[in-house]
This record gives C-alpha cells, structure tokens and sequence, in this order.
C-alpha cells in the first residue's frame, strides 16, 4: 500500500517534470514557425525581384521588380539620428544614477526611467506628434527620431548603470587616491571597465527600435519616394511593412515579406552580437 | 614625478582646469539626470492638456459611453476599453503556462548546460522579433487558423478578431514572465529545498511546495510585467484585431484595443474633440501601464531585498 503511493508520487513528480519540458520547447514553435515561414515567403521575393530589391523604389501596383531602398535609407538615417541623441545622453544619465546611489533626485530620476520604459510605444508617438510636429508644420523624419530616441533612453540607461553598479569601489577609489579629478576617474576608468554592458545595452536598444513602428505612425508618417531631408517625412522598415501588409495587393505582400526578411535579419543579428559582445568583453571582479 | 612638461605654473594651471571641469562634469551629469523627470512630467502634462477638450466634451462617461461615432461627435470608450482587457487577459491566460515552464526548466530542473541555454536565448529572442512582423505573420498564418476553427465552432468565420489578437500577444508575453520567473526561482536558497528533500519530497513537492510558494510575488510581479507589455502593443494587435468599434460579442469577434484605435484613427481625426478623445485613452493608457510597471517593480524589489 504504501509502496504504491509512493510510486505514484514519483510518477506524479516525473510526469510533470515532462509536462513542463513539454510546455517550455513549444514555446519555441512560434519563433521557428516564424522564422520559417519569413525566412521562405522573403526568399521568394528577392529570387522574382532580384538583389535589385534592395536598391530599387517600390513600384505601383502591377509592375515587376518593385524595391524598398527608400525604407532601407530611411530606417538607417531614423536610426542613426535617434542613435546619436539617445546615446550619449543615455550614458551619461546611466552614470549619474550609478553614481548618486542615496541621493534623492536619483530616486526620482530613476523612477522616471522606470516609468519610461513601461510606456507603451504609441503613446511616445502622441507626445512627439504634439512636441515635434505640430508646432513645426508637418510631419518629419526628426520627429521620428526623436520618438525613437525617447524609446531608446530607458534601455540605454539602465544598462549603464546596472554595469556601473556591480565595479567594485576600490577601483575608484584607487583613481582618486592617484589625484584623478572627478571626470577622468569616470571617462578613463569606470567607463571603459563597463564597456561590454554599456555597449551591449546600446546595441539592444538599437534593435528594439529598428522594428518599432507605432511611435512613427503620427511623426516620420512614411514617403513613396527617397528622402535625406530630415524635416520631411521619411519611410522607414517596420512602417513599410505595415503599409504594405495591410494593403490588399499581392506585390506589395511580396514586398512586405521581403522587408521583413530584411529587418528580422537585421533585428535578430544585432540582438546575437549583443550577447556574443556581453560574454566576450566580460570584465570579471 | 610629473609628466616632463611639468614645471610649477603649468601644473597650477592645468589641476585649476580640472577642477573647473570636474564641477562642469557633475553639474552636467545632474543636468542630464534630472531631465528624465521633466521628459516624464513633459509627458504626462502634455496628455493631460491635450485630453481637456474631450474631458470637458464627455466629462466622466467617456470611460463607459458604449459608443464610438467620431460622424456623430460621440465618444465611449467602453469597446475598446473591454477590448484592451479581453485581449490582455486573454493572452496573458494562454501564455504564463508556458512561461512558467521555461521559468521552472530553466530555473530548477536543468540550470546548466548548452540545451538550456539555447532555450534561454531563443526565449529572449521572441521579445526581439519586431511586432509588425507578428502582426504581418499573424496575418497570413494565424488569422486562416482561427478562421477555420471558427467555422469548426460554428461562428463568423471572420479570423481576426480578439481571440487572434490574444494568441500572438500570447506568444510575444512569454519571455517577460519568463525570464524574471527563471532569475527569482534560482535565487530560492537551496537549504529550504534540501530540507524539503530531506523529508522525502519528491522533485514536483519542492517545486509545488517550496519554490512556488517562495517566488509567489516574484512570479506575480513577471505577469505584471506582462500584463502591462500586453496593454500597450498596438501594431500587431491593429493587423489582426479586425478594427470596429463595436462592443464584441464574445472571444472570436472583431473588436479594437486602446492602442489599435489610436494607431488607425490619429491621423484621420479631423476635428479637435476626436483627437482629444484619442488622446483621453493614449492618457488612460499611460496611466494604467505605469501603475501595473510600478506594481510590478515594487513586487520585484520588495522580492530581492528580503
């Protein structure tokens, strides 16, 4: 009697350890499914379109061997200058909040993070519609990139500063006792010690942005043609594949399919390098 | 000791220039911390300003008014509010199954070794796929699999709808609950588990009994975090939800969220109060998704303080 229960506590423990190996690898059937199906519809259109794809306009409706160079030049420029705003000032307050642990405008600082990063994408698209374009006239690509920027901040600086957090004090204290005034302690030794998360921390918040498309509805808005100009609105990856995917035209699904192979390429390289940066720039303590 | 060029004066002179900058440097460091709470007041102010002519237009009843007719000046946000709810929880009940699974997996039963860690990583690589691209895939894959389970069932067989919308939110929350799930179940001290073993509990009691029960809040504080990354995604949720303003009637019909709306209508709102009353729910929005994200940061520090 006893014997038997036993056995079925065991068969019990057994049967959900298989339950929830079970229940974790399916979560990975969607991903691949994914995966698959993108990585197949958007070979399809690079082989009926050719690597022209890359460098050609889309073209109307009907006509073959439409591109998405437009979206591909506006993506980068979007990115880049959301990049060189959202960088340095992300670091920067990434340091501030590692380095004022107690103080107590720290705490709001990083409160404020906090809720930045929990506000939902579209809503950043509102508050840059308000700030950005309608005192300027129209929508433009800085507005996007703007958005994008703000997107970018929280990631950026709680990167920073969880890395800056876990150096250790004597290295710092070993910088002061040398007489190393206040800026170079943090720029020649804190900085570069950290450099792997730091860096990891901007590559991450460049790939969740690269795919980020609702902040753009209402600021970059989206251009047929090729645009530099940073006050004009601009097309960009996620926004053409959403124009795209919800037009009822097969070519432009085609198209989508192909930018989307593009930008998913794109998205999952940057997040692999992430790792691969985290773990061989490792600075151990 | 100094660098060669190091006669008195110059060295006078440059530690003066360093000082003069260290203060820049730490005025500059403060300057730059403390813009992320005027870049969050910025935000809430310009919501709240912008939602006043919608405020005063439809005062309190905005929230349950049942209809959405911009035609007719008439602004409810009821649907989509009952929407953004259904859709959230709804996908929030499929997924924390599996991603308590990969939690537990990962956490308990096989901590080590390159099988877990490459489950680990491609865990977190769902949260990195761009949501268009669910939006787009959902589309073309999911909306005919629901639409064929709905002729099954003997509904519209209409495909988008909440219950689409629900399954890729479902698969898109999973590594938020997940991954903080895994970090908290290995942080249970391994003397509470070995004395549940000592008592001749099996693997499942430990974790049914021990660790469940000790990372409660944790777990709790990950579905938060899901639940407030499930409210607020607006593109793949717009591709697939059907987009009416209707109330829906059950799971499978068409519907629209919060964000959805926002996304479809924002730039076709011609007149002042629409707009304002798209920007009332981005309001609602915000507000909600920042108590649910404190809710949940709160729950999670309180769990690594103990």
């Amino acid at each position: 009697m006893k014997d038997i229960h036993i056995k079925f506590r065991i068969g019990k423990s057994i049967f959900f350890q298989a339950f929830a190996i079970l229940l974790s690898v399916s979560c990975v059937i969607p991903l691949v499914a994914i995966l698959l199906y993108i990585l197949d519809a958007g070979f399809k259109t690079i082989r009926t379109n050719g690597f022209q794809f890359l460098t050609n306009l889309p073209k109307p409706v009907g006509e073959a061997g439409g591109g998405i160079a437009n979206a591909l030049l506006g993506s980068i420029i979007i990115i880049t200058v959301a990049s060189v705003v959202a960088i340095p000032f992300g670091i920067l307050c990434g340091i501030y909040l590692s380095e004022n642990r107690k103080s107590r405008w720290a705490y709001w600082s990083r409160l404020c993070v906090d809720i930045l990063q929990g506000v939902p994408s579209i809503v950043i698209g509102i508050v840059a519609y308000f700030w950005l374009v309608k005192p300027f006239g129209g929508f433009s690509a800085f507005s996007g990139s703007m958005a994008l920027a703000i997107m970018m901040l929280p990631i950026v600086i709680r990167s920073t500063e969880e890395t800056l957090k876990l150096l250790p004090d004597s290295l710092r204290e070993a910088a002061y006792a040398l007489g190393m005034p206040f800026h170079r302690v943090i720029l020649k030794v804190i900085v570069p010690c950290g450099i792997s998360g730091i860096l990891s921390g901007v590559m991450l918040s460049v790939a969740r942005i690269a795919g980020e498309t609702a902040p753009l509805l209402f600021t970059a808005f989206g251009n047929p043609y090729v645009s530099m100009r940073l006050d004009k609105p601009m097309q960009s990856m996620p926004l053409l594949i959403f124009n795209y995917a919800t037009s009822p035209y097969n070519d432009w699904h085609d198209l989508a399919w192909g930018a989307s192979l593009v930008l998913l390429v794109w998205v999952l390289l940057l997040n692999i390098l992430t790792k691969i940066i985290a773990r061989r720039w490792k600075v151990q303590f | 000791m100094e660098t060669p060029s190091g006669n008195k004066g110059n060295r006078l002179k440059r530690s003066q220039r360093h000082i003069k900058f260290e203060s820049f440097f730490r005025r500059l460091l403060s300057v730059v911390g403390l813009s992320m709470i005027v870049l969050v007041i910025g935000i809430m102010i310009t919501l709240v300003v912008q939602s006043i002519p919608s405020l005063k237009a439809s005062g309190a009843g905005y929230l349950w008014g049942k209809t959405w007719d911009p035609v007719a000046d008439v602004y409810g946000a009821y649907p989509f509010l009952l929407g953004t709810l259904l859709t959230s929880f709804l996908a929030l009940l499929i997924s924390i199954p599996f991603s308590f699974g990969v939690a537990v997996v990962l956490g308990e039963y096989y901590p080590k070794g390159w099988l877990p860690d490459l489950l680990k990583n491609t865990v977190e690589l769902i949260a990195a796929v761009p949501s268009v691209i669910y939006g787009f895939w959902g589309l073309a894959v999911l909306v005919p699999m629901v639409r064929t389970i709905e002729v099954k069932l003997g509904y519209e067989p209409i495909g988008m709808g909440i219950f689409s919308s629900s399954l890729i939110l479902a698969v898109m929350v999973i590594p938020y609950a997940a991954t903080l799930g895994r970090s908290l179940i290995q942080m249970v001290p391994s003397m509470l588990k070995e004395a549940a073993y000592s008592l001749g509990a099996t693997r499942w009691e430990v974790v049914k009994s021990v660790i469940f029960p000790y990372t409660r809040s944790g777990l709790f504080a990950g579905v938060l975090l899901s639940l407030g990354r499930a409210l607020g995604e607006t593109m793949a949720v717009t591709m697939v939800i059907g987009n009416t303003s209707l109330i829906p009637k059950n799971i499978f019909s068409p519907g629209n969220t919060m964000a959805s709306v926002i996304a479809n209508e924002f730039t076709e709102a011609d007149h002042p109060v629409y707009l304002s009353a798209l920007i009332e729910l981005g309001l609602v929005l915000f507000l909600v998704t920042v108590v649910i994200n404190m809710a949940g940061k709160k729950l999670i520090s309180g769990f690594t303080n103990e």
